[in-house]
């Protein structure tokens, strides 16, 4: 029996009280609009706990209870046939975590809002994203998606298997790849980490839905792939002795699935002054859209905003950002990650698998990277 | 029972002063029949009821919803209410609850459908998997049947009902190094052909094996009806007053333009004959039929009553339950086809690309309506006017402006199963100059 992250929140009606939160997004609604360029602000805010009893046959009887609040708004600006959007802390309704009302506090949501405006005005005039090969480096939010759609979905070994095959599909980390594929660089360390110690994600919890106590394993060890999310079922597939704990089910009344936990990029040994410190390169940040094929090779993200790097400074603003490749040869061009105090867990709160669909929420830490020769541009060429 | 409930939703409000009130009671039964690795892994069947009431109280509104149907449950679900909608700031612009209107009646619930059990589910995969494994591949796929019943009351008198099954297939077959799909929905599922379906999949999973790289680039492509479905299924939440007034829709001042060629004629007709879903919208307003685009200009978008009332228009049928931010959209999508057909098309083409589905489909530039996505399950060369090759998959960045401006050719509309969007009723089209960027490895 286990409560996880729950004693520690501040999460009842009375420390969050509905009022108050109208009152703080009226304000960064009232902020926004401020700017005249600003033709839709957004803004919301989530909190949920549920309590989750868990018994079985098997002598389990676990009972969980996890808060999660999220928060996050937006600035669209339509200008002379165009649309420019910028979001905060991150795209699609903010970032989500495993906290209670403090997570609303940390964020300084108010605080944020006149350059998030700024910026959604100011992508009109910026130049376009050009087309070509270049280094790059992601803000820690777009690399948690890149780490979610590039290494958490091939890692789930009953897509391996097959079962997903008619709907999300399947992935190239056939069963053959397993200690000896050369997923990243050196530097590129990921986790699967379900545990409290591993930070407040969306993915943390004492035991997944088959009972099975919350695990931290190794995926990519100093750049060698060498673990998949698996199940009691399927562990033995790859020659383990148990699960190590990925199984969920979006609510009492569905099947659990191997799901995503926390699925974290390891904080790297690089200032952020080293990260940024290219010749030449574009830092992108937000994602604006995302995109993998049905076994995870071939990728396309958008992203709300991005800089010219220019001998490790920021340069002139770029619109329309957006990158593409394999997933291999993206995390093998990884070149620099920023070290722990840069290091975000941020809430994908959406993650849809299985039939009927089942939506789960995921946690994926990172810091902010840099990755060489990567293609920029491709989505708007041609 | 559903009437009994809204008259209990009433007696809450009026017990705590409140006269203005809307209650939706929905009753869904949703039974799933999975299969992969030529075997059936997972049959589910999952029944709810949920009531959601709305009060409108001095410009304010606010909805909460349970599942807890006893006299208790209903009445704290109404004060909880109630006492958000009291916490809201007043929108001046918010309407009175609708007034009733009579709606035209339509059949879609079939006791064929509501009342397949798992073993008729379970007759019809295993003969699926048949065809599939006598061509030495491997199956996947779902095979669902669900019944679903939609009250909408308030109290001004409205009191609308539908009642809706659909019955749905899906198939992949894998080979070595290909795959073929094939995918459909019915609200009778003897309407469907799971059998036929499979020999689809696999045939197409046969003929894309060993598929051959070809370069990306701009090709002439012939889309099968998932295809257009998927791709051009993303445009029509813009086709929204709401979307239009927040400056979020690629129809922003673009109403009566030419933005498709003169072949393309886009309708919402919700008595279609093809259609499915509910006559009225979520107020209870009638949803009437929609021009939204004849010979390529764009001539109407859809209207819930807010925003009618805001644009100076009649509302017409299309609101999401209130309150939301999204407004309203067509739900039920025509796209009107020609007379050629996906083999006439791939006989009329040269050189040219036969998509099956397309995949993974995300907005690129909202304003300019470009769209990325994979091609799956089924991409073949043409040459000298027959299939010749499977082909690796590509990923294409595509505007549809663009693409629905080059339109070729066009089969018969079809009641079309995707995965992206919703179904709607699509042709195939032959469209040239379909721009794909990159191929990936399979």
């Amino acid at each position: 029996m286990s409560a996880c992250g729950y004693r520690r929140c501040r999460w009842t009606r009375s420390r969050c009280p509905i009022d108050s939160n109208l009152a703080v997004l009226l304000a960064v609604d009232q902020e926004l609009r401020r700017n005249s360029g600003v033709s839709l602000a957004e803004g919301q805010m989530h909190f949920e706990r549920r309590r989750q009893v868990f018994a079985s046959t098997l002598g389990s009887l676990i009972d969980q209870t996890r808060c999660l609040s999220g928060a996050g708004f937006s600035a669209l600006s339509y200008k002379d046939g165009e649309i420019q959007k910028r979001s905060y802390p991150n795209s699609f309704g903010g970032q989500y975590q495993l906290k209670g009302y403090e997570l609303i506090e940390e964020l300084r949501l108010l605080q944020h809002a006149p350059r998030i405006a700024e910026e959604a005005v100011a992508l009109h005039d910026a130049d376009q994203c050009p087309e070509g090969e270049t280094d790059l480096i992601l803000d820690s939010s777009q690399l948690g998606l890149q780490i979610h759609e590039s290494i958490g979905h091939p890692i789930e070994l009953d897509r391996v298997l097959g079962s997903e095959a008619n709907y999300a599909g399947m992935s190239f980390l056939t069963l053959d790849q397993l200690g000896s594929l050369r997923y990243g660089s050196p530097m590129v360390n990921v986790v699967c980490d379900a545990r409290e110690s591993h930070g407040p994600g969306l993915g943390t919890f004492a035991f997944d839905d088959e009972g099975v106590p919350a695990q931290g394993n190794d995926i990519i060890r100093d750049g060698r792939f060498v673990g998949y999310m698996t199940s009691r079922e399927t562990a033995a597939a790859v020659g383990g002795t148990r699960s190590n704990g990925c199984m969920r089910a979006d609510g009492w009344a569905r099947l659990p699935l191997i799901r995503m936990t926390n699925v974290s990029l390891q904080p790297g040994e690089q200032t952020l002054e080293e990260v940024f410190d290219v010749e030449r390169g574009i830092y992108m940040e937000t994602n604006r859209s995302w995109s993998i094929d049905d076994k995870r090779y071939n990728f396309q993200f958008g992203c709300e905003i991005a800089w010219e790097i220019r001998n490790g400074k920021r340069g002139r603003m770029l619109k329309n950002p957006s990158y593409s490749g394999i997933s291999t040869e993206f995390w093998n061009a990884c070149a620099a990650i920023a070290g722990r105090e840069h290091w975000t867990l941020w809430g994908v709160p959406n993650c849809g698998k299985g039939q009927p669909e089942q939506v789960m929420g995921t946690g994926h830490g990172a810091s902010p990277s840099r990755f060489r020769k990567i293609k920029v541009g491709s989505a708007y060429a041609g | 029972m559903p009437d009994s409930l809204f008259e209990q939703v009433v007696d809450a409000a009026r017990a705590l002063g409140v006269t203005e009130i809307e209650a939706i009671v929905s009753e869904e039964t949703q039974a799933l029949t999975r299969f992969a690795n030529n075997t059936i892994h997972q049959n589910v069947s999952e029944r709810s009821t949920q009531l959601s009431v709305r009060p409108v109280i001095d410009g304010r509104t606010a909805r909460a919803t349970t599942n807890r149907l006893d006299r208790a449950g209903i009445r704290d679900l109404v004060a909880e209410a109630i006492a958000i909608t009291r916490l809201t700031e007043p929108d001046a612009d918010l309407l009175p609850l609708a007034e009733p209107e009579e709606t035209a009646e339509v059949h879609r619930h079939f006791d064929s459908t509501a009342q397949a059990t798992p073993q008729d589910r379970a007759q019809a995969v295993a003969g699926a998997i048949r065809v599939v494994e006598s061509a030495g591949q491997t199956a996947a796929g779902i095979y669902s049947t669900d019944a679903n019943e939609f009250r909408l009351y308030n109290s001004r008198g409205v009191a609308a009902r539908y009642r809706e099954t659909m019955a749905r297939f899906s198939i992949t077959a894998m080979a070595a190094d290909s795959s073929g799909w094939a995918k459909a929905s019915a609200c009778d599922r003897h309407a469907l052909n799971p059998l036929a379906l499979a020999e689809s999949a696999a045939r197409k999973a046969a003929e894309s094996r060993d598929p051959r790289e070809i370069p990306a680039g701009r090709y002439t492509v012939i889309l099968e009806p998932a295809a257009v479905l998927d791709l051009a299924g993303q445009m029509f939440a813009d086709f929204s007053g709401t979307a239009i007034r927040d400056g979020r829709s690629f129809l922003n001042d673009r109403i009566g333009q030419q933005l498709f060629g003169e072949n393309i004629t886009i309708y919402d007709d919700a008595a279609h004959a093809l259609q499915a879903g509910a006559p009225f919208d979520g107020e209870g307003v009638p949803r009437r039929r929609l021009t939204l685009v004849e010979r390529g200009v764009v001539k109407q978008a859809a209207y819930g009553r807010q925003a009618a009332a805001l644009a100076g228009v009649a509302p017409t049928g299309h609101g999401y339950p209130m309150p939301n931010d999204a407004g309203e959209a067509p739900m039920n999508v025509v796209i009107a086809g020609g007379d050629s057909s996906v083999e006439r098309m791939v006989a009329s083409t040269e050189r040219g690309i036969l998509v099956t589905r397309l995949w993974y489909i995300r907005e690129v530039d909202p304003y300019d309506k470009i769209f990325t996505g994979m091609t799956r399950d089924g991409t073949f060369l043409v040459e000298g006017g027959r299939v010749v090759a499977g082909l690796r998959n590509f990923r294409f960045n595509v505007g549809l402006m663009e693409m629905l401006s080059n339109v070729q050719q066009l089969s018969p509309a079809v009641r079309t199963s995707g995965e992206e969007v919703f179904d709607m009723v699509v042709p195939a089209m032959k469209v040239s100059d379909f721009n794909f960027t990159e191929v990936t490895r399979f």
